[in-house]
C-alpha cells in the first residue's frame, strides 16, 4: 500500500500509467456517453408532463454530478498537498479546476434552458441554483489565485487552503433541495435507492453519467500530463521522451 | 514607543501565556489604528455613501426603501468590511512585524484571532453602531432596526474572520485587492442571505429565533476554524515572499 502510495507521487510513473489508461478511458467514455445520449434523446419515452423538454436531463444531471465531484476530489487532493506535499496532488488540482468551472457553467446553462419551458423563466434565485452559482464563483477564485502566485509551491498550498475553506458549500448544494422548499426538485437520480423514474429513462441517464465521468478521467490525464511535462521539463526522462518524439 | 511599527509589541518571551500574548497583539493593533484615525473613518464613510446611493440611484420611495433597506445596509456593510480587509495584515507584512509574529512561541492562530478581533472592533463594531441611523434614513421601523443591528452584530465578526483567510492568502500579491474580493465574496453570500433573511422574517412577524441560531452557528464555526486557515495561509504567503 505505502509503496503504491509513493509510486503515485512520482510524476514519471503517473505519466506512464496515464498514457496506458487514456485510450480505454476515451473509448469507454465516448461509447457510454454516445449510447446514453442516443438512447435518452431519441428512444426514451416522453415525459407525460414535460413532453420532450425533459430530455435535457441527460446533459444537465451528468454535468451537475461532475461539477460537485470535481470540487470534492480537489478538496481531497488539497488535503494531500497540505499534509504530504505530494507533487501530483497539486498538479491534479491545477489541472481540473478549469474543467470543474466549465461543468458548473454547463449545468447552470442547461438548467436555465430547461427552466424556460418548465418553470417559465431562465433563472430563479432558489437555493440549489444560488449554491451552484457560488460553486462557480469558488472555481473562479481558485483559478484566479493559482494564476496570481508565481511560485509554484506557494501557489499549490495557497490554493489548497482556499479549496478546503470552500468545501463548506458542498453540503449546502447537496442538501439545499431538502432543507429549503425550493422550486428545484429533490434529487431524482440516486444510485443507492430504487429509481423514481421509469427504467427506460434511468438507464440512459446512468450511461451518460458514467460516460461523462470516463471522459473527464481522460481529460484529467491529458491536462495532468501537460502540466507534468511543463514542470519537469528540466529532468532527464522528459528530455529523453521529447527526443524520442513522445513515444 | 514612538513609531507605529513593531516596537510597540512588548517582547513576548517563552514564559508569556498565549492569552497575554493575544492581549498584547490586540492592544497593539488598536493603538496603532488610533494613531491613524483616518483609516478608521474611511470604511464608515464608505458605508454611509454606498447606502445613500440607493435612494438616489434606484428610488427614494418609502415603500421601496422599507422593503430593501435591510438588504442595502447589509450589502454596504459587507463591502465596507471587504475594503478594510486589505489593512488587516498589509502594514505588518510590509514592515516585518508579521514575520516576528510567526516566530513567536505562542500558537500563530491565536495571534491571528487577536488581530482579527481587533479588526472587527475597529471596523465591524462601528458599522453596527452606525446602522440604526442609516436604518432610520431608509425608513425601517424600530423593530426591524433592532433585529438588523443584532444580525450585523453577529454577522460582522463572521465577515472579519472569513475575510482574514482571504487577506492572508492574497498577502503580497500584485492585484491583491480585486483578487481578495473574488475569493471572499462567494464565502460571504451565506452570511448575507441569513442576515437579510432574519430581518425579512421579522418584518413579516415570523419567529426569528431559528435564523439567529443559524447565524450564531456561523459565528462559532468561523471563530473555531477561520484562525487556523488564516494562520496556514499566512505561513504560505510569508514563505512566498
Amino acid at each position: 500500500m505505502w509503496q503504491w502510495f509513493h509510486k503515485l507521487g512520482s510524476p514519471k510513473w503517473f505519466f506512464g500509467i496515464a498514457t496506458r489508461f487514456m485510450p480505454w478511458l476515451l473509448a469507454g467514455g465516448i461509447l457510454l456517453l454516445a449510447a446514453g445520449l442516443i438512447w435518452g434523446l431519441a428512444f426514451a419515452p416522453e415525459d407525460h408532463r414535460q413532453g420532450n423538454s425533459y430530455r435535457i436531463i441527460f446533459i444537465h444531471v451528468p454535468s451537475a454530478f461532475l461539477a460537485q465531484s470535481i470540487y470534492i476530489s480537489m478538496a481531497v487532493a488539497a488535503v494531500v498537498t497540505l499534509v504530504w506535499r505530494m507533487k501530483l496532488a497539486d498538479v491534479f488540482v491545477k489541472a481540473i479546476a478549469p474543467v470543474g468551472l466549465i461543468f458548473t457553467f454547463l449545468s447552470l446553462f442547461t438548467g436555465a434552458v430547461w427552466g424556460k419551458p418548465t418553470w417559465g423563466t431562465w433563472w430563479v434565485w432558489d437555493a440549489r441554483l444560488t449554491s451552484m452559482l457560488i460553486l462557480l464563483f469558488l472555481y473562479g477564485g481558485v483559478i484566479a489565485l493559482d494564476r496570481a502566485i508565481n511560485d509554484e509551491k506557494s501557489a499549490a498550498r495557497a490554493v489548497a487552503v482556499l479549496v478546503l475553506v470552500g468545501v463548506v458549500n458542498i453540503p449546502i448544494i447537496k442538501y439545499s433541495v431538502d432543507w429549503w422548499n425550493t422550486l428545484h426538485q429533490p434529487a431524482t437520480f440516486k444510485l443507492t435507492e430504487k429509481p423514481t423514474m421509469p427504467m427506460e429513462m434511468w438507464l440512459p441517464l446512468l450511461l451518460s453519467v458514467l460516460g461523462l465521468y470516463l471522459l473527464f478521467g481522460w481529460l484529467t490525464c491529458i491536462r495532468m500530463k501537460t502540466e507534468i511535462l511543463i514542470r519537469e521539463q528540466r529532468t532527464r526522462w522528459v528530455r529523453e521522451l521529447v527526443m524520442a518524439g513522445g513515444k | 514607543m514612538s513609531s507605529a511599527g513593531g516596537a510597540l509589541i512588548k517582547p513576548v518571551e517563552q514564559g508569556v501565556s498565549p492569552l497575554s500574548a493575544m492581549w498584547a497583539v490586540f492592544g497593539r493593533d488598536v493603538r496603532v489604528a488610533f494613531r491613524q484615525r483616518q483609516d478608521l473613518l474611511n470604511p464608515l464613510l464608505f458605508f454611509v455613501m454606498v447606502v445613500s446611493l440607493f435612494p438616489l440611484g434606484v428610488s427614494p420611495e418609502v415603500s421601496f426603501l422599507q422593503q430593501s433597506g435591510a438588504g442595502i445596509l447589509w450589502v454596504a456593510a459587507l463591502l465596507a468590511v471587504l475594503l478594510s480587509l486589505d489593512h488587516l495584515f498589509r502594514h505588518d507584512f510590509d514592515d516585518g512585524t508579521l514575520e516576528q509574529l510567526v516566530l513567536q512561541p505562542q500558537p500563530l492562530f491565536l495571534l491571528v484571532l487577536a488581530k482579527t478581533l481587533a479588526h472587527w472592533m475597529l471596523t465591524g463594531l462601528p458599522l453596527v453602531i452606525l446602522a440604526p441611523v442609516l436604518g432610520v434614513m431608509v425608513h425601517l421601523d424600530g423593530n426591524s432596526i433592532a433585529i438588523l443591528c443584532l444580525t450585523l452584530l453577529i454577522g460582522t465578526p463572521v465577515l472579519s474572520l472569513i475575510g482574514s483567510i482571504g487577506a492572508a492568502l492574497t498577502l503580497g500579491l500584485r492585484s491583491a485587492g480585486v483578487l481578495l474580493s473574488l475569493l471572499i465574496i462567494p464565502l460571504y453570500i451565506p452570511v448575507l442571505i441569513f442576515g437579510t433573511g432574519t430581518v425579512a422574517a421579522a418584518a413579516e412577524g415570523a419567529p426569528v429565533g431559528g435564523y439567529l441560531a443559524l447565524m450564531g452557528a456561523f459565528l462559532v464555526l468561523a471563530l473555531t476554524l477561520a484562525p487556523f486557515a488564516s494562520a496556514a495561509a499566512l505561513r504560505i504567503s510569508l514563505s512566498n515572499s
